[in-house]
């Protein structure tokens, strides 16, 4: 046996507790005992779990710990989370643990690059309600799908930025052109075309979900050439708009405050009537998968437009608000269907002639 | 003509983190210490800067608070590479991981989830003027910070003892150099600076934090060093490059002439520049002499 390095056995015994403690998941704090939850309907609060791939700071799986939380806070549910699960085999493990050892009545999450693991999960434990985001359909008996479907507000927002432009250029900076994207995309499009047929809407895809000084990076590119209103589907872009001094739409939660002279108004998701349609059924023990994409609808609640600011810089005409709140009831009455479009907007979108 | 202003303007915004961060890292590899922690030490100083600029409402406390946190780090490296000579790519992916965690930690702790606030940040020096109009971080960064350390690594005292060391540590030793305390001092020096890099994004270029606001920007440096072959204005150059084919591809993107170019194709485009640029001109690169190799009295 060698001399023994009593030092660089610590240093290789700290480096490898850096990396495991960086490595693992972070757990949430433990809920509430069930007995001071006092449910509304009278009966015992459920059981729910949340399963996350991504940190609870990413706005996507945010809404969803935001409404359970709420839920959790009138006292339907006990409440519990693992987040940062990863991409690389953690969700199935995760899960299994999950089903197995906490027997959840359900659990949420999102399933978006870990189809396969939440589906095989959910098979085998028939007794347990999964309810994912996905952008796959259903998975009889008890696996159900949701997805952001906010592609009301995004044309209401599309119709605010085709009226105030002046330059008729409109920006637009989102993460990567997958559908659920696309829709949003295409549906603020469709929205400032409808008010404004000249309106040129410039779209950027970042291929990331995160990366705010690129986002910002790509609005002043927009900005550079002629956009005048921004759409800031991703993190970064208000930040553009306040240096610039140009209006702005935020998303997934009400961003007015990051600029109170730049953002007009934001689009909003809210998973709340989606998490309660789900306790319904299982309350009344009539759980069975379905796609449950029309709780995240405007017309159901699960989707609007943040109250309109016209304090912005530049304000905004009466008459354009008028119309799209006119709008808006129209969306809410289900006399006007906002179309879906899934494809991937162009570069640089103009009405063709 | 428009378009080409705000080119150069916006190569030269997003090339700052990446000079501080790859001026940072060249100097440590000059003493033959790769620091793979880079990516977390930008992160770290991202969120440092942040959080005490958010408690204080001042972004030059802010400032501090980074560079604080990148001296810690340096110190971290040096403990594990220098002191206790543990190989240089667990220790670099080690402190990478545990200052990412770390930052993420606490920033749950602190906002638990929810949104957090925007800070008072770094305003733009020159406002409205094109190309000129910039953050101060950006002016140091090219203005001072570039030519003092192509001073000091040509023509200091320091300069000297960081490349005996990272050519021949033997050698450096025998003429009574520190082996130990240049190693330390570069990963001080190296890991402020790498700090500073990334709390150009939260107080000036964004004023916010969000989680993975690095974004593999310390990746991209470490490339860079190597591109610039461990010289300073080489990795200048190579900054500008990198940033400038990046906010070239952002302007087609969106132009209607290119419309037909994938996608794809346009957000490759500064990587490959780099490669392309690399393989053309990178050949016989010649690493720093005792580059990985931790250093003992035989």
């Amino acid at each position: 046996m060698g001399r023994i390095r009593p030092f660089r056995v610590v240093a290789i015994a700290f480096a490898a507790t850096l990396a495991l403690a960086a490595c693992g998941g972070n757990t949430g704090q433990p809920s509430q005992p069930a007995g001071s939850a006092t449910g509304s309907q009278g009966g015992e609060a459920l059981k729910v779990y949340g399963a996350y791939a991504t940190p609870i700071e990413e706005p996507w799986d945010g809404v969803i710990h935001t409404a359970l939380q709420a839920a959790e806070k009138d006292g339907e549910i006990t409440y519990d989370y693992v987040d940062n699960i990863g991409y690389s085999g953690g969700m199935e493990r995760t899960l299994r643990d999950i089903a197995q050892n906490e027997k959840p009545d359900v659990i949420f999450g999102d399933a978006f690059g870990n189809e396969a693991a939440v589906r095989a999960v959910a098979k085998d434990f028939p007794d347990v309600a999964f309810v994912f985001g996905s952008g796959e359909p259903e998975q009889a008996p008890n696996l159900s799908v949701f997805d952001n479907w906010i592609h009301d507000p995004a044309y209401l927002a599309g119709m605010l930025s085709g009226g105030v432009t002046k330059s008729n250029v409109l920006g637009v900076v989102g993460g990567y052109p997958v559908p659920e994207v696309n829709r949003i995309v295409n549906a603020y499009v469709a929205g400032a075309q409808s008010v404004n047929p000249q309106v040129q809407v410039k779209v950027t895809f970042l291929n990331s979900w995160f990366d705010p000084t690129k986002a910002k990076q790509a609005a002043l590119a927009q900005v550079s050439q002629g956009a005048d209103v921004l759409f800031a589907e991703r993190a970064g872009v208000i930040e553009a708009a306040k240096e610039k001094g140009l209006v702005s739409i935020g998303s997934m939660a009400d961003q007015k405050d990051q600029a109170p002279e730049s953002v007009m108004t934001s689009i909003l998701w809210d998973m709340r009537p989606t998490v309660e349609a789900v306790l319904d059924q299982v309350r009344n023990d009539k759980f069975e998968a379905a796609n449950l994409k029309d709780y995240s609808f405007m017309k159901n609640g699960g989707s609007s437009l943040a109250p309109i600011n016209t304090d912005v810089k530049g304000g905004i005409p009466q008459d354009l608000v008028t119309k799209v709140q006119e709008m808006e009831k129209k969306i809410l009455s289900g006399e006007f269907t906002t179309p879906v479009d899934e494809n991937t907007p162009k570069g640089s979108n103009e009405l063709s002639s | 003509m428009t378009t080409l202003i705000a080119l150069v303007g916006a190569a030269l915004v997003s090339a700052t983190p990446l000079l501080y961060a790859t001026l940072g890292e060249l100097v440590t590899e000059r003493t033959g210490i790769l620091n793979l922690g880079i990516e977390g030490t930008m992160y770290a100083g991202a969120f440092a800067g942040f959080l005490v600029a958010a408690s204080t409402g001042s972004p030059w406390l802010g400032l501090l608070g980074a560079v604080v946190v990148g001296l810690l780090s340096g110190l971290l490296m040096g403990l594990l590479t220098v002191t206790f000579g543990v190989n240089q790519h667990v220790a670099g992916i080690g402190t990478t991981l545990l200052l990412i965690g770390l930052s993420e930690f606490v920033n749950r702790l602190k906002y638990g989830g929810g949104a957090v606030p925007q800070i008072a940040k770094f305003g733009l020096l020159f406002r409205d003027v094109p190309v000129a109009e910039q953050y101060l971080l950006t002016y140091i960064g090219f203005l001072v910070l570039a030519p003092v350390m192509w001073w000091v690594l040509r023509g200091s005292g320091f300069g000297l003892r960081v490349r005996a060391v990272g050519e021949n540590p033997e050698a450096a030793d025998a003429a009574g150099i520190s082996v130990t305390r240049t190693r330390y001092a570069a990963l001080l020096v190296g890991g402020a600076l790498t700090a500073i890099g990334g709390a150009v994004l939260t107080l000036a270029i964004l004023g916010s934090f969000t989680l993975n606001i690095t974004a593999g920007r310390g990746w991209v440096s470490i490339a860079l060093v190597i591109f610039a072959r461990w010289r300073v204005w080489p990795a200048v150059f190579g900054a500008l490059l990198f940033a400038g084919v990046d906010a070239l591809q952002l302007q087609l993107a969106i132009s209607s002439t290119f419309e037909s170019v994938p996608r794809e194709l346009l957000i490759a485009l500064p990587y490959l520049v780099v490669v392309a640029t690399l393989a053309i001109s990178g050949r016989g690169v010649r690493y720093p002499g005792a580059y990985l190799r931790p250093y003992r009295r035989a």
